[in-house]
C-alpha cells in the first residue's frame, strides 16, 4: 500500500470558473502533495485568486473538480460534501491567511481568545488549556506572552499577520492557503514573517498554497510554482527552474522585470 | 554508473528578443561512475555551467536525457516530474553553489546543518555535525549563531561549502567552490572532496583554479565538444 | 358623555387582544413551530403596535395571540408590578380583552415579564411571556445575520466560548451577569433575554411553557416545559449564579434576587426583592426584613392605579 505521503493531499482537476461571459480562470488542473509548497504567480487580474476561492470551497467552480484526502485516507470532492462538513475542515484541517490580517482575525477580541476560538469550536471547554494552548502558539509566532489579552487592533501590521497565523495554526491544519501573506507588510517585516513562515511550514510538514504576485517570496516559500495569466496556466515546474530557466514568454517577462537587488 | 548523460542540448529561446533561438549546449555525452570527480573544462562561456544547472534540473534540458541512480533505479532527470526532482536532490544529487541564497535571520549553523534536517535528521545531531564542518573549514566560532547575509564573500562561501558537503548524497555537483577561498581553505575543500571519493561518491564540478582541478580531477571533460555549431 | 364616546360605546372598537385574526394565527404559527423546535429563532411577521419598540411589542404580540377571555394575566418589569411598563401593558391588555388581570403568580395563568423570572416555582400550565429585546446570541462578535444563521443551523458555537473567555481573560471569572447564553435541549444556544443569570436555572425543566418575543427583530423563540437549558461554561470556570450578602431588608427572604434602593443621599440604601409578589406574600405570612416598617408600609408594592389623585 503507497504511503499517504506519496499520495495527494489536494487534486484539482479542469477546474473553471466564469463570471458570466468573462474567464475568472480555465480548465486548470493540479496535484499538492503532504508537506509541499506550491505557489501560484500572476499579476492582478491573471485568475490566481479566483483559483484560489475556488480550491478552498470560498466560491463554486463553473466546471472542474477539487478533490481533498480527508485524515482517514478517502479522498472526497469538495464540493459533493454538506456545507457543514466543509466548513468543520475549514476550520480544523485547513487555514487561510488573509492578506489583510482583519479578514482573518477578530480585531474587537484579544489575540488569546483570536488563537483559541479554533480549539472551542471544536469543543475544548478547559479555560486553562485554551489560554496555556493560545501562549505556546503566540510564542512560536514571536509574539510576547503579555500581549496575549491585547485585542489586534494595538498590533502592528506584521504582528497582526503573525497573529493570523498562529490563529490558524492551532488545530494543527495539514493544508494552509496563503493570500499574498506579506502584502502590504515593510520589507524588514515581510522578511521576518517569511522567515517564520519558512520554519513553520518546514517544522509541522504543512502543505501549504501560496498565492502571490512576488516572485522572490515564491522562491524563498514554495517547492513548485504555477504561473498563471488570463486565467490559465501558462507554466509550471519546479520553483528554481521556472524563475532560472523560464520557458513561456509570459515568464520570461515575469522574471525579467523584478528589479535585482 | 552515477550519472549518465546522452544527446544533452540546451538551447534558448528569448521571447522577449523575438523568439531569438540561442543554443549553448549540443549533444553532451559522459559518464560518471562512483567514486569518480569528473571536471567540465573549457573557457568561460562554453557551457560548462549549463550542464552543471542541467544536471541538478535547474535548467530545463531542450533534448536528451540525464540518467541518474536514485534509489536503485535509474531515472532520466530530464523527464522527471518536479517532485521526483525534490527527491532525488533530497537523497541523491547534491549540490555546491557559489552563491548562497541566505534566508534572513536563519543562523549559519543552521543554514548547513538543514539539508541533514530535511533528510531527516534529529536536529540536535545536524547541528553537531554543521558545527564540526564549520571547525573545520576555520569559521570562526562567534559567527556560527549569526545569520551569514551580513557575512563577507569568502565567510558565505564556507557555510556554503560546509552546507554542501554535510550530506552524504551520492551524486554532488561541484560549482566552482574554492572560488574566492584563501590557500588554507581551498587546501580543506580539496580533502573533502577527496573524502567523497573515499566514500565513491560521484562528483562533477567546475573549478577555475588550475591547482585544485590538477589535484581533484581523474578526468576532464572538454565541454568544447559540445559546442553547438552557430550559424555564421 | 361626547358624541365620539357614543359612537365608539357602539360600533366595534377593537378586534379581541387588538391583533387581527389573522395576524394571530400567523403568530400562533410560528410559536407552535418555535415549541416544536425548542430554543430556534422563528421568523414572524411582526406588527406595528400602539408602543414605542424596546417597551414590549414582541412579547405583547405573542402574549395577544395566545390569550383568551379566561385567562389570568399578570405582567412585571424588573420583577415588579408596578412599573410602568407593567402597568400600561397590563392597562393595555384589559383595555383590548377585557382579561383579568393580577400580581399574583400563582393565580396568573400567563405572565409577560421584562427581565425576570418569578420567585416562584411556575406551574404547569402557565405560560411565561418574555419581551426580547436583541433574540441572537452570538450578535455580540458575529454582526452578520447572515453568517449567524448559518452558524445556528450548523451548531458553530464556539464563538459563544470566545466570549466567555474574554470575560476570564479580562475579569478572572465569567463577568457576564444578564442575558446569559444557554443550550436548549443540546441543540441551539439561546438568549435568554435580559434577565439575570441568577434566573438560569429556572428556565432548567420548568413545568411551565417559556415563550419569547422580539419585536423589533421579528423572532420568535420557545423552551417547551421540561426542556433541558443548561448555562454555558468551561470546566474550570463553571456557572455560577449570584449571590447577595444580605437577606431582603423587607421581607428577610434569603436565595432570591435583590435590586438596590438607595435612601438618602448620604450613602444609605438597602437591599429588596426584585419580585414584589413574592416580597409581599412573605410579610403577608409574617416575615420581617432589618428595614421592615410595621403597618404604615404594608400597602408597599400593591398596584396602584390612582397614585396621582
Amino acid at each position: 500500500m503507497m504511503r499517504l505521503q506519496e499520495m495527494p493531499l489536494l487534486s484539482v482537476e479542469g477546474l473553471s470558473r466564469y463570471y458570466g461571459e468573462r474567464v475568472g480562470c480555465r480548465d486548470v488542473s493540479f496535484e499538492v502533495y503532504p508537506g509541499e509548497v506550491l505557489a501560484i504567480v500572476g499579476e492582478s487580474g491573471s485568475g490566481k485568486t479566483t483559483l484560489l476561492n475556488c480550491i478552498s470551497t470560498r466560491l463554486e467552480p463553473s466546471t472542474g473538480s477539487v478533490s481533498y484526502r480527508m485524515r482517514d485516507g478517502a479522498m472526497r470532492d469538495l464540493y459533493r460534501m454538506s456545507e457543514a462538513e466543509r466548513r468543520l475542515l475549514m476550520r480544523t484541517d485547513w487555514g487561510f491567511v488573509h492578506q489583510n490580517p482583519a479578514d482573518g482575525l477578530r480585531m474587537t477580541v484579544s489575540a488569546g481568545a483570536n488563537v483559541g476560538e479554533r480549539l472551542m469550536a471544536v469543543g475544548e471547554r478547559h479555560y486553562g488549556r485554551i489560554r496555556d494552548t493560545a501562549t505556546h502558539w503566540l510564542s512560536r509566532v514571536e509574539i510576547a506572552e503579555d500581549r496575549i489579552d491585547d485585542q489586534p487592533r494595538a498590533f502592528s501590521g506584521g504582528m497582526r499577520q503573525r497573529l493570523q497565523i498562529a490563529r490558524n495554526l492551532v488545530t494543527g491544519p495539514r493544508l494552509v492557503f496563503m493570500d499574498e501573506p506579506t502584502g502590504g507588510l515593510d520589507v524588514s517585516v515581510q522578511a521576518r514573517l517569511l522567515d517564520l513562515l519558512r520554519g513553520l511550514v518546514n517544522d509541522l510538514g504543512l502543505a501549504a498554497i501560496v498565492v502571490t504576485h512576488d516572485l522572490a517570496v515564491a522562491r524563498l516559500l514554495s517547492h513548485r510554482m504555477i504561473v498563471m495569466k488570463d486565467g490559465r496556466v501558462v507554466e509550471e515546474g519546479l520553483t528554481d527552474r521556472v524563475l532560472d530557466d523560464p520557458q513561456a514568454p509570459y515568464t520570461q517577462l515575469l522574471v525579467s522585470s523584478i528589479l535585482q537587488v | 554508473m552515477a550519472v549518465r548523460a546522452r544527446a544533452l542540448s540546451k538551447t534558448f529561446c528569448m521571447h522577449l528578443q523575438g523568439g531569438l533561438e540561442l543554443p549553448v549546449v549540443d549533444g553532451a555525452a559522459f559518464e560518471v561512475r562512483a567514486g569518480e570527480c569528473v571536471v567540465l573544462g573549457g573557457p568561460s562561456g562554453a557551457g560548462k555551467s549549463s550542464i552543471l544547472k542541467m544536471l541538478y534540473g535547474n535548467y530545463a534540458a531542450s533534448s536528451g536525457e540525464i540518467l541518474i541512480r536514485h534509489g536503485g533505479e535509474l531515472v532520466d532527470l530530464v523527464a522527471a516530474s518536479p517532485r521526483l526532482v525534490l527527491a532525488i536532490r533530497r537523497e541523491t544529487l547534491g549540490y555546491v553553489s557559489q552563491f548562497l541564497r541566505t534566508v534572513p535571520r536563519v543562523a549559519a549553523v543552521d543554514v548547513v546543518a538543514e539539508p541533514l534536517v530535511l533528510r531527516g535528521a534529529n536536529t540536535a545531531v545536524a547541528r553537531e555535525r554543521a558545527s564540526e564542518m564549520l571547525d573545520r573549514l576555520n569559521l570562526p566560532q562567534r559567527l556560527w549563531q549569526l545569520p551569514p547575509a551580513t557575512f563577507s564573500g569568502g565567510e558565505q562561501q564556507r557555510v556554503n561549502i560546509a552546507r554542501g558537503f554535510i550530506t552524504d548524497h551520492p551524486v554532488l555537483l561541484l560549482d566552482e567552490p574554492t572560488a574566492s577561498l584563501d590557500a588554507a581553505n581551498r587546501r580543506i575543500v580539496i580533502e573533502l572532496i577527496a573524502e567523497k571519493k573515499a566514500k565513491g561518491v560521484a562528483q562533477i564540478g567546475i573549478f577555475h583554479d588550475e591547482e585544485v582541478r590538477e589535484a581533484v580531477a581523474d578526468r576532464i571533460i572538454d565541454v568544447r565538444g559540445f559546442a553547438p555549431a552557430r550559424a555564421a | 358623555m361626547s358624541a365620539a364616546a357614543a359612537l365608539g360605546e357602539d360600533l366595534a372598537t377593537y378586534n379581541f387582544a387588538y391583533l387581527d385574526e389573522q395576524t394571530k394565527r400567523m403568530i400562533r404559527r410560528a410559536i407552535l413551530k418555535a415549541i416544536a423546535i425548542p430554543g430556534y429563532q422563528v421568523p414572524f411577521a411582526s406588527r406595528e403596535m400602539p408602543m414605542p419598540y424596546g417597551w414590549g411589542t414582541g412579547g405583547v404580540q405573542v402574549t395577544a395571540s395566545i390569550i383568551g377571555p379566561q385567562d389570568v394575566l399578570k405582567v412585571i418589569d424588573q420583577g415588579a408590578d408596578d412599573t410602568t411598563n407593567a402597568v400600561s401593558i397590563r392597562a393595555f391588555f384589559q383595555k383590548v380583552a377585557s382579561v383579568a388581570v393580577t400580581t399574583k403568580t400563582r393565580e396568573a395563568t400567563i405572565i409577560q415579564t421584562r427581565h425576570r423570572i418569578p420567585e416562584e416555582k411556575l406551574q404547569a400550565g402557565q405560560v411565561l411571556v418574555y419581551q426580547v429585546p436583541i433574540p441572537e446570541p452570538l450578535r455580540f462578535l458575529e454582526p452578520r445575520e447572515t453568517e449567524t444563521r448559518k452558524m445556528h443551523a450548523l451548531e458553530e458555537y464556539g464563538l459563544m466560548h470566545v466570549k466567555l473567555y474574554e470575560d476570564i481573560a479580562r475579569h478572572g471569572h465569567i463577568a457576564t451577569t444578564y442575558a446569559y447564553p444557554v443550550l436548549v435541549a443540546g441543540r441551539y444556544v439561546m438568549d435568554p433575554s435580559p434577565t439575570p443569570k441568577f434566573d438560569n436555572p429556572k428556565m432548567d425543566m420548568s413545568d411551565a411553557l417559556q415563550l419569547f418575543g422580539a419585536g423589533r427583530e421579528k423572532r420568535i423563540y420557545a423552551i417547551p416545559p421540561h426542556t433541558r437549558v443548561v448555562s454555558l461554561d468551561f470546566e474550570d470556570h463553571p456557572f455560577e449564579i449570584q449571590t447577595f450578602d444580605e437577606p431582603c431588608a423587607l421581607c428577610g427572604a434569603e436565595g432570591v434576587y435583590l435590586d438596590e434602593v438607595i435612601l438618602d443621599d448620604r450613602g444609605g440604601r438597602m437591599f429588596v426583592c426584585s419580585d414584589t409578589d413574592h416580597c409581599e406574600d412573605r410579610r403577608a405570612a409574617g416575615h420581617r426584613g432589618r428595614l421592615s416598617p410595621d403597618e404604615a408600609y404594608a400597602g408597599h408594592g400593591q398596584v396602584q392605579e390612582d397614585t396621582g389623585r
